[in-house]
């Protein structure tokens, strides 16, 4: 089953930019440790870290280029873990 | 689908020569069934001596005061019993055997789609088990936390923490190692025409386990990573003199671990909707619905962590929102629980040995899952929090759950996967004692927990003497049926009468290829045009 497969070649001046993008964000999360942002430091935190994996997952891993159906698999699963922790965060947002 | 049931054509895996010989055949074998037996002795030998451990617990349970064992022993005892049970038989047990034995079978592949992976797995899962048993014989003394290394006791003990940690954490590559290969197999090697609608119930089952291993367990690896950087830099996590919480480790063992209760009874499921059809001789009640309740299960399954912490200290939205979500899980449950039933009225039963586990599975897993509705209540859960009633609840679903499907299986797949079948009135003896000693066992400690006996302690005061006895002398019982169990199985292998390739007129695509199977299981990859269950 599922047998149909093809390839998708990316251009070098892609992974540079994307390269670029992840490293200014990689300086960002650093940077903005020094600012007293309450609770939304972890959001901020989150925020970088998943930018980052998504462009990892589309560009470097060529989730972009795939079946969607790969697309739809790897959503559910962010989704997933964007609800355990908004759970985990009911209970400290409201002790 | 087994219209044509095939001979010994071919040399069997058992008997086939390779590279290597003798012990070196097996244990560098990327044979998916030889690494399923791999597992299966390494799991005979670990389940012996943790069963052996709980039975010393329930001796020293029978009086009052010491009796054979010292409070710091029985503490190492159950973490000990706790982390063998666990982490190294029921979370890894039926998909490493079972699963890894008969998903390709059932798919009609000749192996997983990774083998060397496979292999490799085992392997790890070998290395884990030293690591974290290492911890009893080397160091400060055997680790005395408990299987949950609950914070911040677990960084303060004295005992010897960090190879048991480290353990479970090596264990859980293994797990996800075998996720991802069940996972890949089942989307790319599914026989010509096997749809998804007609893979059979087991092999669902193991899909929906295998996302879970895949997706939670990276989880509890990082937080005993966390346990062990606290305990040897300092690096203030869950300890609140470091500034860390407690309460989030236990937020991210058990994000872990409920899921994990459900990478321990899915796969259970399906082999109680394997072998109910079979022995009914009917076609299973509802398959979509088992399929959507059995990814249902494994989704709603992550959310209910909290209730097991409340008690904690979580907040007030917290414990409600859990609560909930805990009674929104029955309902899948349920739901196979009602197909079961449907499938067996006005069926025509045959019954034998394995059926029988089915039907003592369904007993006390409903036991089980009625006494959870109980501990997911928040008023009820306050009372039973850490007593004696949620050892009992425990036991009955993950010993009563998997471990009945376990031996339901083994009964179930011995002939295909040995080539030989066991006695069948030792079979039905053993069971009966052990069903019977199971119960003795467990339901006093219902009783004991409702009346305040609490869990993990080695003395009791003199009102709890009398349920404590009997539960005693039901774990000597249920052991006696295990013995009588394991060896007429052992000794069946070798003096068994030869097995028929389909003993059981199953119709799933096992019981088309010969008992034992072939290296390659088929000769000729089949193509599927029915559904797995096609009785009528």
């Amino acid at each position: 089953m599922e047998k149909d497969q093809h390839t998708h070649i990316v251009k070098y001046r892609t992974y540079v930019y994307v390269l670029i993008a992840l490293l200014f964000m990689t300086f960002v999360s650093v940077a903005v440790t020094g600012i007293d942002l309450g609770p939304y430091t972890v959001t901020t935190a989150l925020l970088l870290a998943s930018i980052k994996s998504v462009l990892v997952l589309l560009i470097f891993m060529h989730l972009k280029f795939d079946k969607k159906f790969y697309g739809i698999m790897v959503a559910s699963v962010f989704l997933l873990l964007a609800c355990v922790i908004v759970i985990t965060f009911m209970d400290y947002l409201y002790r | 689908m087994s219209e044509a049931v095939n001979q010994h054509t071919e040399v069997s895996y058992l008997e086939y020569k390779g590279r290597f010989k003798g012990l070196f055949a097996w244990i560098f074998s990327t044979d998916h069934k030889r690494i399923g037996l791999l597992y299966l002795y390494s799991m005979l030998v670990l389940f012996s001596v943790a069963a052996l451990l709980g039975l010393a617990m329930k001796i020293e349970l029978i009086a009052p005061g010491k009796t054979i064992m010292d409070a710091q022993t029985y503490n190492s005892f159950f973490t000990l019993h706790g982390i063998t049970m666990i982490f190294l038989i029921v979370v890894p047990g039926l998909p490493a055997v079972f699963g890894n034995f008969f998903l390709p079978i059932m798919i009609g592949a000749k192996d997983v789609a990774f083998p060397k992976l496979n292999l490799l797995s085992w392997w790890i899962y070998i290395i884990g088990a030293f690591i974290a048993l290492s911890a009893q014989f080397i160091g400060d003394g055997p680790p005395d936390t408990g299987w949950t290394f609950y914070a911040p006791y677990s960084f303060r003990t004295g005992t010897n923490m960090l190879p048991a940690v480290t353990g479970a954490f090596v264990l859980g590559f293994s797990s996800i190692a075998t996720g991802i290969n069940f996972i890949v197999t089942m989307h790319r090697m599914r026989a010509p025409g096997m749809s998804w609608m007609k893979m059979p119930l087991f092999p669902w089952a193991l899909y929906g386990t295998s996302w879970i291993q895949v997706l939670a367990t990276p989880i509890v690896g990082v937080t005993l990573l966390m346990i062990v950087l606290e305990r040897t830099m300092q690096i203030g996590f869950f300890d609140p003199a470091l500034g860390g919480d407690p309460i989030l480790y236990q937020h991210l063992f058990w994000i872990y671990s409920h899921p994990a209760v459900y990478i321990m009874i899915l796969p259970a499921m399906g082999v109680i909707s394997e072998i109910i059809p079979t022995f009914a001789r009917k076609t299973i009640f509802g398959y979509k619905a088992i399929v959507v309740s059995t990814l249902a299960i494994a989704f709603v399954g992550y959310f209910v962590w909290g209730h097991h912490m409340f008690t904690s200290g979580m907040s007030g939205t917290a414990l409600y929102t859990f609560s909930i979500l805990t009674f929104f899980v029955a309902i899948p449950s349920a739901i196979k629980i009602f197909n079961w039933v449907a499938t067996l009225h006005k069926a025509s039963i045959d019954i034998q040995t394995p059926f029988l586990w089915a039907l003592c599975f369904l007993f006390v897993f409903m036991v089980g899952g009625l006494s959870g509705m109980v501990l997911g209540a928040l008023s009820t859960n306050v009372h039973l929090h850490d007593t004696a009633f949620v050892v009992a609840h425990f036991h009955f679903i993950v010993f009563g759950g998997t471990g009945y499907a376990f031996f339901g299986a083994i009964h179930y797949w011995y002939p295909k996967m040995f080539g030989k079948m066991y006695d069948k009135s030792w079979a039905n003896i053993g069971l009966a004692i052990f069903f019977t000693g199971f119960n003795i066992l467990y339901l006093p400690m219902f009783y004991l927990g409702m009346t305040g006996m609490p869990r993990r302690y080695y003395d009791y005061v003199d009102e709890f003497h009398g349920p404590n006895i009997v539960s005693s002398l039901g774990a000597l019982l249920m052991i006696s049926g295990l013995i009588i169990i394991i060896t007429n199985l052992v000794r069946s292998a070798k003096h068994g009468v030869p097995a028929e390739a389909d003993p059981w007129k199953g119709k799933t695509l096992e019981w088309t290829v010969a008992s034992p199977p072939s290296l390659e299981n088929f000769e000729e990859i089949p193509t599927v045009t029915k559904h797995p269950y096609g009785y009528e």
